[in-house]
């Protein structure tokens, strides 16, 4: 009993447990005895609801992190100390291993694996495609020449072609998204007793989601390079939500017009798709290249690298999507709207594609897991 | 690169709390400082890297801090614990002074957060940190930082040259490398001496072998040996030191707030002899925890186990180190390594003495117990619940009670009882000049702010000049 210099290995470590969870386990335990860092996100208010973490409550824990980070700069017991604390960096690594494990299909969890490179695979091989197709599919002659004038942009890619697509690989997406959330939602579930989801708990997850409250640090924001306080990650982070959700406007406007109103697209600059997809671009833009900016020159102590390479691949994808949607906007009464176009599509079809096997799917279990707590503080 | 040929305004000697209030207010005076700390950078902060409120003096609620706190209630508070054992003007100098140390340290970047759950209730007297004393810590180096103050880390002073209480040089090891600084004056905030086992072992022998020591493992006492040799007056009892009731398995350094059990007022307590020792239940535990960590090191081996049942398990935070659990006291006493025949019958004995009452977790009720020689005067509530859990306690010593002797301007005073021309102390090193004995929650915060910032003050005067 005496001498043992290092917490004790967790009681429950025998089952099929990855090493982050057990990692994540022995930390927790040194946290709740701890509780400095109560006052910074809402995962250790959380974690002292508990003695005892499961599985699942670690999973849980672990995507209610919005790695702000805020709370290894201020810990006493982070690395070199022995204790080796590393909240932000352990619970990534759990997120990562959760995307997969709920990933569904299942066995498409091990996209997960070398995210990055599946990305970049798919962004490169959607433009192929789309290229390829609108080749030989049109006259070549028309891909080339300027389109002015209504269905201009179905003249380079037919439109049963460009809605099919779309449809197909988007429908798909929220398919698959939206059975990992269920899979998600019962493997974390905390046992019985838990009380249905009310009005409440659903309103208060919402307006986490959209303050990204959690990236606040109680108001004077989070540990976003160093261990000076900014608030830069959540305000790039929103850019791109909500230029990201100004871009989807703009799309479902524009199929509103097209099929209730029967105003077919190009639409004018000031008309209403057209601003919003423009400003939503900016946004996205200005959103994906300072978050990029902020991952490169970031203080590594906290990050899990292995998990860099998804992250930086769906960054630049989405900003490769604004720029062309952006560039496309420039230039499309010239003969280069025709191969724009396409690359644009090819990149949009792509997200669409990796989109329930990519970073995008923190979304889910961040936004399921900010409701399990709002739900949870009510108890 | 360091000028090592350069002649400072003001050289700091430490790095936590203490020495940057000091630095930062020398170099606001417009003081040239470099600032010496003995750790390397991710070590750097001395204690304060384990602290987490200070508490202040305050006429009215503030943003942070509830009701009031006015100054004969903080005096009261600080003559109770210390029992007499302090320096009235200088408390009270520094109980009024308290008043402003949120603020100065807010401007120094610092955030403080309402308190919550594991605080030990003390949201009325004391302000919290938020994210702990690292992050007070990390806020008051960026601030100097941008003072352009200079910081050597990795610096150990090992002498000051001291001539007619006036302070020439130090002689440091600047990475390893001897080096010396001159400076026109000197804040010696460089903390206590309770990481030097052998000095611990000059006054408790064998028994400091089995202290943990809490907080930073390069509180050394060299600056304060060295300033105590070369004429400076000592104060304060040298064997007294602050300790609370640590788990027996905590790291034998820095290991920090978490390692504290606060399992005590809802157990029984006994030594290695299984012989309760102290009324466990004697007073809330925020006005306890301070005595415990003397009373386990009084004891055989310095080791003490606290008993309980599942019924009192969620009375108090959890430990990072689980807890020993048996069905039955026996078995526990076999985990534990104790006699167990002889524990069964302590457990026995008390619960025998348990009086019937209305147990109140959090204030002191009636559940108490009648007959024994050494009563349990709250919280006593029977131990039969199984399963049974026992805790091994040890003392975990925060910091060490003798230090320099300072005025109420922060000034070192020599043994002639002269003050020094040119040296001023703040933190650990001369909190022993208000705390004789006991200890105040947050109290050492305050005592660090407030003598850093008039060392701070005064050095700059000199700095300048």
């Amino acid at each position: 009993m005496e001498g043992i210099n290092r917490p004790p290995a967790p009681a429950s470590a025998t089952g099929p447990e990855s090493e982050a969870t057990i990692e994540a386990r022995r930390q927790m335990e040194i946290c709740n005895a701890c509780r400095y860092c109560e006052g910074y996100c809402a995962v250790f208010p959380a974690m002292t609801l508990r003695r005892e973490f499961s599985t699942g409550d670690l999973t849980h824990l672990a995507n209610l992190c919005h790695s702000c980070k805020g709370c290894y700069h201020a810990c006493q017991y982070a690395p070199p100390h022995p204790f080796g604390i590393n909240i932000p960096q352990t619970f990534a690594t759990i997120r990562a291993e959760s995307y997969a494990e709920y990933a569904w299909p299942q066995g498409m969890g091990r996209a997960f694996e070398r995210n990055g490179t599946l990305v970049s695979l798919a962004a490169f091989l959607s433009v192929t495609l789309v290229l390829l197709l609108t080749m030989a599919l049109q006259d070549p002659a028309i891909l080339y020449t300027a389109q002015t004038g209504t269905g201009a942009f179905f003249r380079v890619i037919p439109y049963w072609l460009m809605v099919g697509m779309a449809s197909l690989s988007f429908g798909y997406a929220l398919f698959a998204m939206g059975m990992g959330a269920v899979r998600y939602w019962r493997g974390t579930a905390p046992g019985a007793g838990q009380k249905p989801i009310t009005v409440a708990p659903v309103a208060e997850a919402a307006v986490d989601i959209l303050t990204l409250r959690n990236l606040g640090g109680g108001g004077h924001g989070c540990n976003d390079l160093d261990d000076s306080f900014a608030q830069a990650r959540r305000h790039l982070h929103h850019a791109m939500f909500y230029g990201f959700m100004m871009c989807f406007a703009a799309t479902s406007v524009g199929a509103f017009y097209h099929h209730v109103m029967g105003w077919k697209s190009p639409h004018a600059f000031f008309s209403l798709p057209v601003q919003l997809g423009t400003w939503g671009g900016v946004l996205l833009c200005i959103g994906t290249a300072g978050l990029l900016w902020v991952k490169t020159v970031t203080d590594p102590g906290p990050v899990a690298k292995r998990l860099l390479g998804g992250e930086y691949a769906m960054l630049a994808l989405l900003f490769l999507i604004s720029v062309t949607g952006l560039l496309l906007l420039a230039i499309r009464h010239t003969g280069a709207m025709g191969v724009m176009l396409a690359i644009h599509l090819g990149l949009v079809l792509a997200f669409f594609l990796v989109m329930p096997y990519s970073k995008m799917v923190h979304g889910v279990y961040r936004g399921l897991a900010l409701l399990r707590n709002a739900q949870e503080k009510r108890k | 690169m360091v000028d090592f040929t350069r002649l400072w305004d003001v050289l700091v000697v430490g790095g936590g709390n203490a020495a940057l209030s000091a630095a930062i207010t020398a170099a606001r005076a417009g003081a040239s400082v470099i600032v010496a700390e003995h750790a390397p950078k991710a070590m750097r902060g001395g204690n304060s890297r384990h602290t987490r409120n200070l508490r202040a003096l305050h006429p009215k609620p503030t943003d942070v801090l509830t009701e009031s706190y006015l100054e004969e209630e903080y005096w009261d508070d600080l003559l109770r614990v210390t029992g007499g054992r302090t320096d009235e003007a200088l408390a009270r100098m520094c109980i009024r002074a308290s008043e402003h140390a949120p603020g100065f340290l807010r401007d120094c970047g610092v955030v403080f957060q309402p308190s919550l759950s594991g605080t030990l209730s003390l949201s009325r007297t004391n302000a919290f940190f938020l994210g702990g004393g690292k992050a007070l810590v990390n806020a008051l180096y960026r601030t100097a930082e941008k003072l352009g103050i200079t910081i050597l880390y990795d610096t150990e002073v090992q002498h000051i040259a001291i001539e007619e209480g006036f302070a020439r040089e130090a002689i440091v090891s600047w990475r390893g490398f001897p080096q010396r600084i001159r400076a026109k004056a000197v804040i010696a905030s460089a903390g206590g001496f309770q990481a030097n086992r052998e000095w611990l072992r000059e006054y408790w022998g064998d028994a400091a072998d089995n202290f943990q020591i809490r907080g930073t493992p390069y509180a050394q006492g060299r600056v304060l040996r060295d300033m105590l040799a070369s004429g400076v007056q000592e104060v304060g009892d040298p064997t007294q030191f602050h300790a609370v009731a640590n788990d027996a398995r905590a790291p034998m350094a820095d290991g920090g707030l978490a390692m504290r059990l606060d399992c005590v007022p809802f157990s029984i307590v006994v030594n290695k002899d299984v012989e309760r020792f102290y009324d466990e239940g004697e007073d809330v535990w925020p006005k306890r925890y301070a005595i415990w960590g003397r009373l386990i090191a009084q004891q055989r081996d310095q080791r003490a186990f606290a008993i309980t049942d599942s019924q009192a398990l969620h009375n108090y935070l959890p430990s990072v180190f689980p807890p020993m659990k048996a069905d039955s006291i026996a078995e526990l006493a076999v985990m534990l390594d104790l006699d167990p025949v002889k524990l069964e019958r302590v457990v026995a004995e008390y619960n025998a003495a348990v009086q019937p009452g209305t147990f109140h977790g959090n204030k002191l009720d009636d559940c108490r117990t009648e007959g024994l020689a050494i009563p349990k005067s709250h919280w006593a509530r029977r131990i039969d619940q199984p399963p049974f859990y026992g805790h091994p306690l040890a003392p975990g010593i925060t910091f060490t009670f003798l230090g320099v002797k300072v005025n109420d301007r922060a000034r070192v005073m020599m043994a002639d009882g002269k003050p020094s021309g040119n040296i001023f102390a703040s933190g650990e090193i001369m909190a022993g000049n208000i705390l004789g004995q006991g200890y105040l929650a947050g109290f050492g915060m305050t005592i660090g702010t407030v003598f850093g910032r008039i060392a701070g003050e005064e050095a700059a005067k000199i700095g300048r000049n």
